[in-house]
């Protein structure tokens, strides 16, 4: 993917600093708005995330805390299926969206009774206008039979759904490059330059001059945001994915623990740990994901594993996503979040206008890193 | 069963010969050949038609990485042919398209039940 340029065409309205579902998403956006994007991405080298993730299209739950993050999670899900029309339309690329609900399962009355509370404190906060639904096990198996009798219950969301996450970023990419996008993917950007007529972005293979950039680099937004008076507090968590062998589609809805693909593969996963930059996989993990997916499906405790990785989510101290513009040096936006797949449609869509025109609709105020200084 | 495909023994290998059975038909190997090379001698094509499509493959790395040799060894499906040595009496069939997990009513399983597969998935997933 990589395109090499001459000096002399180093220029360029936007410089997106990221090619992972982020930035394209982002860069996809801006183009749209008629500007010019390069895309600076680090090479294979880099932690990528948009790589290692699940593929949820997740509503329910998020923003328990943060009605401005259950509300802009909700709008993207409302605005995937035009994202992947247009998508499928350009490149031919079908990312296998669904959007028929999702559910998730609890293996305790506990968990269940909390989850329940959860949601409906959410849908107070909405004004009654947050669909989901509370299902016992007998409730449950009318959407998946093969629910186990460990299985407690579980809390539906008619808006939750999931893709393919490496045919969106390769549609994206595809989309980007015919739009006639730079992806320059020779290295990390070193250092970021304030000039009078934007900045100057220096990596290994040399320079680039952007009126305008984002940072969309995930973790690699760290060390990126302080060169341009921002802060982005950003830790790692790592989440280990199994793959399971293709079998035969049972199971019509994705959940928060296991998902079947369109080609019939079944991916485990939604492990939690911090453990800084290590992206392995460790057999305890492995295993407390194998046991947990056959309790919740009892089918599954013969299915073959094909293979497992670990991938580092990028995660803010609250969990909820950073979109802010430099005040210090206009011009500079960050732009970061742990579900980029769930946001991807709200990225294309008003997150880049707001870039594009310095204005927008969105509460973004309240996803400023000044939240974690106060 | 024809051995349609140019496939010839070594002279050197001499393990005893044992019978399998390709798709309900006998056929010789010798000790120690696997199930996929077993298909191929054989000349079972396709040995497998993919989940997507239902178009036909056959093994082709046969060192476990492929994934093409799936085949139905002894009434177990996707096993891979490769890693699978022949046995005596070993019942081969192609594998068509996507396994079917074998659903046995979840909910006549008692938790113990779950419990004691958990081991074995330790043991054989880790």
């Amino acid at each position: 993917m990589t395109q090499f340029s001459t000096d002399s065409q180093r220029r360029t309205d936007v410089c997106v600093l990221g090619g992972g579902i982020v930035g394209l998403a982002v860069a996809l956006g801006l183009q749209r708005n008629g500007l010019s994007v390069t895309i600076l991405d680090e090479g294979d080298i880099a932690l990528r995330a948009s790589r290692g993730n699940f593929g949820l299209v997740w509503v329910q739950g998020k923003g328990d805390t943060l009605p401005e993050y259950a509300a802009i999670s909700r709008l993207s899900a409302k605005l995937w299926a035009n994202h992947a029309l247009r998508l499928k339309e350009a490149t031919g690329i079908d990312i296998q969206l669904q959007q028929r609900g999702g559910l998730f399962l609890c293996l305790s009355e506990q968990e269940l009774s909390q989850r329940h509370a959860m949601l409906t404190r959410m849908q107070k906060t909405a004004a009654g206008d947050y669909p989901f639904k509370t299902l016992d096990l007998q409730q449950l198996r009318e959407f998946i039979p093969e629910a186990g009798p460990e299985v407690a219950g579980a809390t539906w969301g008619p808006e939750d759904g999931h893709l393919n996450p490496l045919f969106y970023l390769r549609a994206m990419t595809e989309q980007f490059l015919q739009r006639g996008g730079t992806i320059d993917n020779s290295g990390k950007v070193s250092k970021i330059e304030p000039t009078d007529s934007g900045f100057t972005l220096s990596s290994d293979s040399g320079q680039w001059h952007g009126d305008q950039i984002v940072l969309a680099a995930g973790l690699g937004n760290r060390d990126l945001a302080p060169h341009v008076g921002l802060s982005a507090p950003l830790v790692p968590n790592r989440g280990q994915v199994l793959i399971c062998e293709r079998v035969k589609p049972f199971l019509n809805y994705p959940t928060g623990h296991v998902r079947q693909t369109n080609e019939g593969t079944l991916q485990l996963g939604d492990s939690k740990e911090d453990v800084g930059f290590d992206s392995g996989t460790t057999s305890d993990i492995i295993a407390k994901i194998a046991h947990r997916a056959s309790q919740m499906f009892p089918l599954l405790r013969d299915v073959r594993l094909i293979r497992a990785w670990g991938a580092l989510r990028v995660m803010t101290p609250d969990g909820y996503p950073l979109y802010e513009a430099s005040q210090q040096y206009p011009g500079a936006y960050l732009v970061t979040c742990h579900s980029g797949v769930t946001l991807g449609a709200l990225h294309e869509g008003p997150i880049a206008d707001w870039i594009a025109n310095d204005r927008t609709e969105l509460p973004l105020e309240v996803f400023n890193a000044k939240r974690f200084t106060l | 069963m024809p051995n349609a495909l140019p496939f010839k023994r070594l002279p050197t290998n001499k393990a005893e010969w044992v019978t399998v059975y390709i798709e309900g038909q006998p056929v010789k190997v010798r000790q120690g050949d696997s199930a996929a090379a077993a298909v191929l001698a054989a000349g079972l094509q396709p040995s497998r038609t993919t989940v997507v499509s239902g178009s036909g493959r056959a093994p082709y790395c046969l060192m476990g990485v492929c994934f093409e040799c799936l085949l139905q060894i002894d009434g177990v499906e996707n096993v891979q042919g490769c890693m699978t040595p022949a046995r005596e009496g070993m019942q081969i069939m192609s594998q068509k398209q996507a396994r079917q997990l074998n659903n046995s009513k979840p909910s006549d399983l008692k938790p113990t039940d779950l419990k004691n597969s958990h081991i074995k998935n330790e043991d054989t997933a880790v």
